[in-house]
C-alpha cells in the first residue's frame, strides 16, 4: 500500500476531472481532491443532460500534477518541477509539498514535458527511466504524470525479496480486513443481518480519529482510543435505534439488507459532505522511512499496525473462547432461540456484538487511514474484501472471518506478482467467486440442512 | 418563484429523459430478478456497463457495425449473468448478492485500469460510437425542439423515444411472462424455493433465466445511457446506480409490471427537483454558502436516496401504490 | 376456525387393507425384507460435523402401505427424508425407488419420478393464491418453459384442465371457498391441507409427509387423517413422520422407529409399544437427549419457532430466520 505505484495511481484517480475557477490555485493540492471527487459526482449525476460527460462540461482549464515519493524515502519535499512546451518554453514550475505533490497549470490542451532536476533527489533515490516525461493534456483535464523513482527496495538493488514483501504487506492488509470483518460476521451470525453499512463503521473510526488528531491536536494514539469508544457507541446506536426496533417489527431479512444499503449510502455521502472528497493523512507518523529487514522492508507504523492488529484479534479470540459474554456470543450465533431458552439475554449479547464490531471497525479504520490516508469511502471499498473474507471463512463464524480475511489480504497483495497493481482488487473478487464455486460453505463453514 | 418553475421544468424533463429510461430499464431487470424471483442482484450496474461497452468497444475500438455492437453487449450481459449465476444460484440468496456487488465494483476497476486501456481506454472512456444510431432518427438530430415548455436536442429526443419504446416492449414481455405458468414458478421460487423443488421444478434453471433476462434489461439500459451521453466511461457506472434502481423499484412497487417504470420517473423527478431546488436556494442565498455549497448538492442526492430507501422499507415496503397486506403476508 | 366435519368410515375396516395383509407374516425385525418394496435404502450415512445424524443399514418400504416413521427428536427422521428426496447428500450409501437408484438425482428429479414430500414447517407460498399454489403442483406443464410461456395458445388448454383438477382436489380438502385467497392468510392446519393437496396435483406414487399433524387444530386432525388414508386407497405409498402415537397406531400399516440416526425397530403398530429398544430410546431421550444431543435442541427450537411463526402468519423475519437457518445448520 505504500509503494510508489500505488501512490501515483491513487493520486491520479483523485485528480481526473479537474476543478476549475479555484480562487487560490496554489497551495490547494489537498483541497483539490475534494473538489475533484465532488465534480466527478456532479459530472456523473447532476445538472441536466449535457453535463453527464465528465470533463467537458465543467472544466475550463488544464493542468499537470504528480507525486514524488518512494516507500523508503517517503514523500520528497521541496523539489522544483518544471513544465515546458515541446519547443522548450517554460510554462510553469511548482515545488513539491510535504506530501511530495506538485500541480502546475498549463495554458491549454496539448503536449507538455515535465522535468525534475537530476540532482534534486535525496540520496539513494534514482530515476528509473529518466528525469522527464512528455504527456498529452486533453481539454479540461488535470493530467497525472508518473515520474518513476527507484529507491532500491524493488527489483535488483537492496535485500528485498518481492514475494516476501508482498506477503508481509498482504498480512498487514488482511489483519486490517479481519478486524473489521469479525464484527460483520458476528452481527450476521447473531441477527441474520448482512450489514452493508459495516464499511461506514470503519470510515467513521478513521474520520473521527482524524478530526481529533488533526483539528483537535491530540496525538494519534489517544485519538484512536477515543475513536474506538465512539465507534462502539455508534455500533450501539445502530442496534438500539434501528435494528432492534426493526427486529421487533419482524422486518424481513431482505428488507433489512436493503435498509442497510440505504444506511450505507446515507452515511457515506454524509461523510463526503462533512469530510470532503480528498484523502487526508494523520498529523503523526508522517513520512516514515521503511526499515530494511532483509527480505522485506516495513515502516515502523506498519510494523506496529501488524502488532496491534494481532494483539487485538488475539484478545477477541480469547474473549470469544474464555469469557462468559464471548461464549454467549457464540451460543447466540449458533442458535438464537436455544440460547434464549438457556437464559441468555440475547438482546444484550447482540448489543455487545454491535459495540465490539463498532470498536474493532473503528480501530481498523484508523490503522487503514494510517497506511493509506483517510478517505470518505475507504470503508466501503474495504467492505467488499470483508465480504470476501467472511464468505471465504464461512458466513457467520467469527474465526472463519478471521482466517478468511487474512487469506484475502495476502491473496490480493500477492496477486500483483502476476497481475497489474491497479486490478489487484479484481483478483480478490475473482477469488471470492471461485471459492463460492468450489466450497460455498467457506473454509470453516458447514452445509445447511433443509426442512 | 421563477427559479422554482425552472427547477420544476428541469425536473419534469429529467423524469422523462433518457436517464429515466436508463433507470427504468435497470429497475425493470431488478423487478424480474428481485420482485418476481427473489434474487438479490446488487450489481445490476455491471450489466449496464458491459452493455454500454459492448457497443462502445465494438464500434469505436474494433470498428464493427453498431448493431453488431448491440449484439455483443447483450451477449456480454448474458455471459456475465451465467458467470455469476452458475456458482451462486444453488446457494442462499446472500451469496448472489455478494458476488454481484463484488463484480460490479471489480468490473469497474478493471475497465478503468491501465492494463485494460488498449480496449476500454481506461478511465477516460470511449466516445464517438453513436453516429449510426443518430442517422436513423426520422428528424434532424442537430436541431433543438420545444416540447411542453422544455427544450430538447433532436438527438436526445431520438434516444429518449427509442428508450421508452424499449421500456414499453420490456414491460410487455414481463407482463406476458409473469401471467404464464412460467411466472407462477418464479413467483413461487421467491416465496419458497424448497417447496418448488419438492414439486419437481428445476429451480436453478428458472433462477438462471430470470437472472439472464434481468441482466439483458440492465444491458439495454446501459446502452441507452451510453448512446444518450455519447460516451462510455467506467465512472458513469458507479454501483450507487444499482441502489438507485432498487429505490425506484420499491418506490413504484416491486412485483408490479409498471412499478419500476413509474418508480424510475418519479425518482428522477424527485432527485432532479431536489437538486435544482437546492442549487437555486444556495445561489439565491436562502441557504448560506457556509452550510452547503453547490458542490455538496451532488452528495445530498445520495443522502436522500439512502434516507428514502430506509424510510420506504420501514414505513411503506409495498411502495406508494402497493397493498400493504400483501407485503406483510411474507416479510421478505 | 369452523370445525371440520369428521370423515365417517375412515377408521373402519383396517384389517381388510391389502398392505396390512401383505405385511402380516413379515417378521418384526430391523431391516427385514418386504413382500413388495418400493423404496429400498442401503447403508445410508449422513454426518454433520462429528454427529451421525443418519446411519441406516437396510430399510424397505412396502408399496401401497402407510409407513409411520417415529423416534425421539434428533433421531434423524427429517434428515432421512431430506436424503431420500434429494434435499441433502449423504456421506455414503445407496437408495432406490422402484429399482431405480436415486443417489445421483437432484430433488426436483426425484419429485418428477413421483416421490413427493411435504415439510415439517409448512411451505405454503404465501403471496400466491390457493389456486395458484395448487396449479404449481401439476407436472409437465408446457407453459413453464421460458419461450413457450410467451405463446398462450400452447398452454391454455392444459392450464384449463389443471385448474379443473385443482378445484376438484380443493373441494375434497374443503379449501374450495378459499381458492382466491392468498395462501399466507390460511391457518396452520389449512396450510398443511393445502400442502398435501398441492403434492397430490403431481399424481405422486410415493407421498412423504413430514409431521403432517404438527400444529394442526384437533378439529382438523381427523380430516387430515382421513385424507392420508384416502391416499392409500388410491394406491399411493405413504411415509410419514409423526410424534402422536395415537395417530401412528390409527393409520399406519407398518412402523419404523429411529433413534440417534439408526433404525432400532420395525413392525406393525401394536408391536412397537412392547419393544424394549423403543422404550429405552424414548426414556433415554427424555432423560439425556435434551442435554447431550444438539440436534434435538435444534429441532425443539425449530418447532417452537415454527409454532410462533405460524401464529404470526408465517414468513422469514430478521430474528426468527436466524434461528431457522442456524437451527438446521448441522
Amino acid at each position: 500500500m505504500t509503494h510508489p505505484t500505488d501512490r501515483v495511481r491513487r493520486h491520479g484517480r483523485r485528480s481526473r476531472p479537474a476543478r476549475r475557477g479555484s480562487p487560490t490555485p496554489a497551495g490547494a493540492a489537498s483541497r483539490r481532491g475534494v473538489t475533484v471527487l465532488r465534480l466527478l459526482l456532479v459530472a456523473l449525476f447532476t445538472a441536466g443532460l449535457a453535463t453527464l460527460i465528465p470533463g467537458t462540461a465543467i472544466a475550463q482549464g488544464e493542468s499537470v500534477s504528480g507525486t514524488l515519493r518512494t516507500s523508503l524515502s517517503g514523500p520528497i519535499e521541496g523539489v522544483e518541477v518544471v513544465v515546458t512546451t515541446p519547443d522548450g518554453d517554460e510554462v510553469g514550475t511548482d515545488e513539491t509539498d510535504e506530501n511530495g505533490r506538485f500541480t502546475i497549470e498549463v495554458p491549454g490542451p496539448g503536449e507538455y514535458t515535465v522535468t525534475v532536476p537530476e540532482d534534486a533527489l535525496p540520496e539513494g533515490v534514482e530515476f528509473n527511466a529518466g528525469n522527464s516525461r512528455t504527456v498529452t493534456v486533453d481539454p479540461g483535464r488535470n493530467q497525472g504524470v508518473i515520474i518513476g523513482l527507484d529507491d532500491g527496495s524493488r527489483g535488483s538493488g537492496g535485500g528485498t525479496v518481492r514475494w516476501v514483501q508482498l506477503f508481509v504487506d498482504g498480512l498487514r492488509f488482511g489483519l486490517l480486513i479481519a478486524m473489521a470483518a469479525v464484527g460483520l460476521s458476528l452481527i450476521f451470525g447473531t441477527t441474520g443481518l448482512t450489514n452493508f453499512a459495516h464499511g461506514e463503521l470503519v470510515t467513521i473510526g478513521a474520520i473521527v480519529a482524524w478530526f481529533i488528531n488533526v483539528d483537535g491536536g491530540v496525538p494519534l494514539i489517544p485519538a484512536a482510543l477515543l475513536a474506538m469508544v465512539i465507534g462502539a457507541l455508534i455500533g450501539a446506536a445502530n442496534e438500539r435505534l434501528l435494528w432492534r426496533p426493526l427486529r421487533r417489527r419482524g422486518t424481513g431479512l431482505v428488507a433489512a439488507l436493503v435498509i442497510s444499503i440505504g444506511l450505507s449510502l446515507l452515511l457515506r455521502y454524509g461523510y463526503q459532505i462533512f469530510f470532503g472528497g480528498s484523502s487526508e493523512a494523520y498529523a503523526d507518523f508522517r513520512g516514515q522511512r521503511a526499515v530494511d529487514y532483509g527480505p522485506f522492508n516495513l515502516t515502523d507504523k506498519d510494523l506496529y499496525s501488524i502488532i496491534i492488529a494481532l494483539v487485538v484479534l488475539l484478545l477477541v479470540a480469547l474473549m470469544l473462547q474464555r469469557t462468559a459474554i464471548g461464549k454467549a456470543m457464540r451460543a447466540v450465533a449458533d442458535n438464537r432461540d436455544l440460547a434464549a431458552s438457556s437464559g441468555i439475554d440475547v438482546n444484550r449479547v447482540i448489543l455487545v456484538v454491535w459495540m465490539m464490531g463498532g470498536a474493532l471497525a473503528a480501530l481498523g479504520g484508523v490503522l487503514l487511514g494510517l497506511s493509506d490516508e483517510v478517505q470518505w469511502d475507504m470503508g466501503f471499498r474495504l467492505l467488499l474484501l470483508m465480504f470476501a473474507g467472511v464468505t471465504l471463512g464461512g458466513l457467520g463464524t467469527a474465526y472463519g472471518a478471521l482466517v478468511g480475511s487474512i487469506v484475502v489480504g495476502v491473496f490480493v497483495q500477492m496477486s500483483t506478482l502476476v497481475i497489474p497493481n491497479d486490478v489487484k482488487y479484481v483478483g480478490g473478487l475473482l477469488l471470492l467467486i471461485v471459492i463460492l464455486m468450489v466450497r460455498p460453505q467457506g473454509i470453516l463453514g458447514s452445509r445447511v440442512r433443509v426442512g | 418563484m421563477g427559479e422554482f418553475i425552472d427547477a420544476l421544468a428541469i425536473a419534469l424533463k429529467a423524469g422523462i429523459g433518457f436517464q429515466a429510461v436508463f433507470l427504468a430499464l435497470l429497475a425493470l431487470g431488478i423487478n424480474m430478478q428481485f420482485g418476481y424471483t427473489g434474487l438479490l442482484n446488487f450489481g445490476q450496474i455491471a450489466f449496464a456497463m458491459v452493455g454500454a461497452y459492448g457497443i462502445a468497444v465494438s464500434v469505436s475500438q474494433w470498428g464493427l457495425n453498431f448493431w453488431v455492437g448491440v449484439a455483443i453487449g447483450i451477449a456480454a450481459a448474458v455471459a456475465l449473468a451465467l458467470l455469476l449465476g452458475l456458482p451462486t444460484l444453488r446457494l442462499r440468496a446472500d451469496y448472489l448478492a455478494i458476488a454481484t456487488i463484488a463484480s460490479a465494483e471489480g468490473l469497474r476497476l478493471l475497465f478503468r485500469s491501465v492494463s485494460a486501456t488498449p480496449v476500454t481506454n481506461g478511465s477516460r472512456g470511449i466516445s464517438g460510437f453513436n453516429s449510426t444510431f443518430r442517422e436513423l432518427a426520422p428528424w434532424d438530430t442537430g436541431r433543438r425542439y420545444r416540447i411542453l415548455g422544455t427544450f430538447w436536442s433532436g438527438a436526445d429526443l431520438w434516444v429518449t423515444t427509442v428508450g421508452w419504446t424499449l421500456v414499453a416492449l420490456g414491460c410487455l414481455l414481463v407482463w406476458s411472462l409473469v401471467r404464464s405458468p412460467w411466472g407462477r414458478v418464479v413467483k413461487s421460487i421467491r416465496e419458497d424455493e424448497d417447496a418448488v423443488r419438492a414439486l419437481g421444478k428445476n429451480v436453478y434453471v428458472y433462477k438462471m433465466q430470470a437472472l439472464v433476462l434481468g441482466g439483458v434489461f440492465g444491458a439495454l439500459g446501459g446502452m441507452i445511457y451510453a448512446i444518450g451521453t455519447g460516451s462510455a466511461t467506467p465512472d458513469q457506472y458507479q454501483n450507487a446506480n444499482t441502489f438507485l434502481a432498487y429505490a425506484a423499484l420499491i418506490l413504484g412497487g416491486a412485483a408490479r409490471v409498471l412499478g419500476p417504470v413509474v418508480g424510475a420517473m418519479l425518482m428522477y423527478f424527485i432527485i432532479q427537483f431536489a437538486d435544482s431546488g437546492l442549487r437555486s436556494l444556495i445561489e439565491t442565498g436562502v441557504i448560506p454558502e457556509g452550510l452547503l455549497s453547490t458542490t455538496d448538492v451532488a452528495q445530498i442526492r445520495f443522502v436522500i436516496i439512502g434516507l428514502g430507501l430506509i424510510l420506504l422499507l420501514v414505513f411503506r415496503p409495498q411502495g406508494i401504490f402497493g397493498d400493504r397486506r400483501e407485503v406483510m403476508l411474507d416479510a421478505r | 376456525m369452523p370445525a371440520e366435519p369428521i370423515r365417517t368410515g375412515a377408521t373402519a375396516s383396517r384389517d381388510r387393507l391389502p398392505a396390512r395383509e401383505a405385511l402380516r407374516d413379515v417378521p418384526w425385525e430391523v431391516g427385514v425384507a418386504k413382500p413388495d418394496p418400493t423404496i429400498v435404502v442401503d447403508g445410508v450415512i449422513r454426518t454433520f460435523g462429528g454427529l451421525t445424524a443418519v446411519s441406516v443399514d437396510h430399510l424397505e418400504i412396502q408399496r401401497g402401505g402407510i409407513t409411520g416413521l417415529i423416534g425421539p427428536n434428533g433421531a434423524g427422521k427429517t434428515t432421512l427424508f431430506n436424503l431420500l428426496t434429494g434435499f441433502d447428500q449423504p456421506d455414503g450409501g445407496t437408495w432406490s425407488f422402484d429399482g431405480r437408484p436415486l443417489g445421483k438425482l437432484a430433488s426436483h428429479q426425484v419429485a418428477r419420478l413421483g416421490v413427493v414430500r411435504t415439510f415439517q414447517l409448512t411451505k405454503a407460498l404465501s403471496r400466491l393464491t390457493v389456486l395458484q399454489n395448487m396449479l404449481l403442483g401439476a407436472q409437465g406443464q408446457r407453459g413453464e418453459g421460458f419461450f413457450s410461456a410467451l405463446v398462450p395458445g400452447l398452454w391454455r388448454g392444459q392450464e384449463q384442465a389443471n385448474t379443473e383438477k385443482a378445484l376438484e382436489l380443493l373441494r375434497r380438502f374443503k379449501l374450495d371457498a378459499k381458492k382466491d385467497d392468498f395462501a399466507g392468510t390460511l391457518s396452520g392446519g389449512q396450510r398443511k391441507l393445502l400442502e398435501m393437496a398441492r403434492a397430490l396435483m403431481s399424481d405422486p406414487k410415493v407421498v412423504m409427509l413430514d409431521e403432517p399433524m404438527a400444529g394442526v387444530n384437533p378439529a382438523l386432525t381427523q380430516s387430515l387423517l382421513g385424507h392420508v388414508k384416502d391416499l392409500r386407497e388410491q394406491g399411493m405409498t405413504v411415509i410419514f413422520v409423526e410424534h402422536d402415537m395415537d395417530v401412528v397406531r390409527d393409520i399406519s400399516d407398518w412402523v419404523v422407529v429411529m433413534a440417534a440416526g439408526n433404525v432400532i425397530a420395525e413392525g406393525p403398530p401394536e408391536s412397537i409399544s412392547q419393544n424394549q429398544a423403543v422404550v429405552d430410546a424414548y426414556l433415554g431421550a427424555h432423560h439425556d437427549a435434551p442435554l447431550t444431543i444438539e440436534e434435538e435442541d435444534a429441532q425443539l427450537a425449530e418447532a417452537e419457532a415454527s409454532i410462533s411463526r405460524q401464529g404470526r402468519g408465517g414468513g422469514e423475519s430478521l430474528s426468527s430466520d436466524a434461528t431457522h437457518r442456524k437451527g438446521g445448520d448441522r
